[in-house]
């Protein structure tokens, strides 16, 4: 039986959410018109005032707020509630550029602790459960997010934070921790501890994880299903906008619901910003509906991402956006199409090569040319001169139906492609544009 | 039977020279060799006396290798000697993928390194028609 944490929201018909969302949309640019200057000026820049936004639709003539915006109006430039009511930050790590910081009031952060209980239980949570939160607890958003979360299912929550992964795999079998939040990449560490340990799946009474805060693969989620045997559910969000429990997975693990009655949802181009129709892909914004202290109208979250509002077998009818396939900083236009490093990685990976690749554009007589570098490795390579030339060609075969474009594709030595500071560069755009 | 050792090497100048400047350095004696080319790259077949020593220092020098048994068969150095050895494979319905010859400082004599379809097919019918096969051991004394 699936479980929610508020069923009349998490399954509510299409039509009382479109009700829902627009009342509070209209509410919350009022608010924003008059709490948030920034963003008014913005507006006023557009010529629009509160009135002319009555409707869901009219969303799309609203100016968009990006990463930049952020910057400049660091720190208190978008606060849109009196410090006096504000209670918490939290911030991002700010590896891409200045930190960001969002402030909360007591309500705000009430409603994110929702958001994750939501999440939480969607996993099968319950109060009977032991929650572990190996999220980094303290400006990151991980820790306080999934605790609230778990307080809020009424879980017995064991608030280890994330590293000494001796002590974490000792309080999940000595307490008898039945569910895990972590970035996936801290999972499969455990994963690998406990196996160091001597330890497996049996070991430990783990039955559920829910990770994110970074990107993972499919592959990824069979790998840490195994080794913890335990059912992983992705989880989404981001510090601008509350921090995780943006969206969630559920029993499907087949794309992740957004929590509507929060947040609305859209996918635009990110070349000409226009909103796409459902099930193409396309950067995700997001407007966030009952924030108070830090309210951003159509914020650019540079993911790229589809959504799909078709029926999920889970009786949630909020709608999915799948996994973040690309960030759209880093999209290539090449012969006229949208091509992300990501999409090319996934070809890669799904046909068995190696990370180990670069990705050469070029403009030869006025026509973009792609080369995709893959280096030789010993597992791919035989003396079959045939069997690496049909290789090469299944894997043309895939990049042509993944990107609709055909590529080239060269094999070159081992470690020829240049890693600055331990990382590959994996885009060369030689084009003069 | 002799073990080959291929490498692949990226299509790229100098990418050969840099894989024999490791054999020299190493003081290793190619007995044979040959390279197979495809448009963007291509794969260096070598016979040599220790496979073992070959085959670590060019992974320690970051070549990617396989080693293969191939057959080695002797032949004399004459007309008609290959032309032999083909028509009695053929007779056995094998098919040969490459080939490459070689010589030693042994007068009157040819080897040749030949990779068949079937390898089993093609060992019966050489040892039948009477044509020696040279083992990894005696390249050694050569």
């Amino acid at each position: 039986m699936e479980r929610y944490y508020q069923p009349e929201i998490e399954t509510a018909p299409r039509e009382e959410m479109i009700r829902l969302q627009t009342e509070r949309l209209v509410k919350q640019v009022k608010h924003v018109w008059d709490c948030v200057p920034y963003y008014r000026k913005k507006m006023e820049d557009k010529g629009l005032t509160p009135d002319d936004i009555k409707s869901l639709d009219d969303l799309k003539k609203l100016p968009f707020l990006s990463k930049t915006d952020l910057r400049e109006a660091y720190p208190y430039g978008l606060v849109g509630a009196p410090l006096k009511d504000c209670v918490r930050i939290q911030s991002t790590s700010g590896t891409t550029g200045k930190r960001v910081v969002a402030f909360y009031t007591k309500e705000d952060i009430d409603l994110w602790e929702d958001c994750c209980a939501r999440a939480i239980t969607a996993a099968g949570g319950t109060n009977e459960d032991v929650c572990q939160v190996s999220y980094g607890y303290g400006l990151f958003t991980g820790g306080p997010g999934l605790n609230g979360g778990s307080h809020k299912v009424g879980c017995l929550t064991i608030p280890t934070s994330s590293g000494n992964t001796e002590r974490q795999i000792m309080f999940i079998r000595d307490l008898s921790a039945t569910i895990l939040c972590c970035t996936p990449s801290y999972a499969a560490y455990i994963g690998e501890t406990m196996k160091e340990m001597g330890l497996g799946p049996d070991d430990i009474p783990l039955k559920a994880g829910i990770f994110g805060a970074e990107a993972w693969s499919e592959e990824m989620r069979r790998d840490i299903q195994d080794t913890l045997g335990i059912k992983a559910y992705d989880i989404y969000g981001l510090t601008e906008l509350s921090g995780p429990g943006v969206a969630f997975e559920c029993s499907a693990q087949s794309g992740m619901h957004i929590n509507e009655d929060h947040f609305i949802a859209e996918i635009i181009d990110p070349v000409t910003e226009e909103v796409l129709p459902e099930g193409q892909q396309g950067e995700l914004v997001f407007t966030s509906l009952t924030k108070r202290a830090f309210p951003l109208i159509r914020y650019r979250t540079r993911d790229i991402c589809v959504l799909s509002r078709e029926k999920c077998p889970c009786g949630r009818t909020h709608v999915k956006m799948s996994k973040p396939r690309g960030r759209s900083d880093d999209m290539l236009i090449i012969r006229g199409v949208n091509v992300f490093p990501s999409q090319i990685e996934t070809v890669l990976l799904n046909q068995g090569y190696p990370a180990n690749y670069q990705i050469i554009v070029d403009r030869v007589n006025h026509t973009d040319t792609l080369d995709i570098q893959v280096e030789m490795t010993p597992e791919m390579f035989t003396d079959n001169m045939g069997e690496i030339a049909a290789r090469q060609k299944t894997l043309v075969e895939g990049l042509r139906s993944m990107l609709g474009l055909t590529a080239k594709v060269t094999l070159v030595a081992p470690k020829s492609i240049v890693r600055s500071e331990g990382k590959a560069v994996r885009v060369i755009d030689k084009r003069k544009i | 039977m002799v073990r080959q050792i291929s490498v692949f090497l990226e299509n790229k100048a100098g990418a050969l020279a840099q894989m024999t400047r490791v054999l020299a350095d190493n003081g290793i004696n190619l007995r044979a060799f040959s390279l197979a080319e495809a448009s963007d790259f291509g794969i260096a077949r070598l016979i040599v006396n220790d496979v073992y020593l070959t085959s670590t220092v060019l992974k320690e020098n970051g070549f990617v290798l396989a080693v293969a048994n191939v057959l080695a068969v002797a032949m004399p150095d004459a007309p008609g000697g290959l032309a032999h050895v083909l028509e009695c494979l053929k007779g056995a319905n094998v098919n040969v993928e490459y080939i490459y010859a070689f010589t030693s400082d042994k007068p009157g004599q040819a080897y040749m390194i030949l990779r068949p379809d079937d390898e089993t097919a093609a060992m019966k019918a050489l040892r039948n028609a009477g044509i020696r096969q040279v083992e990894q051991e005696e390249l050694g004394e050569m």
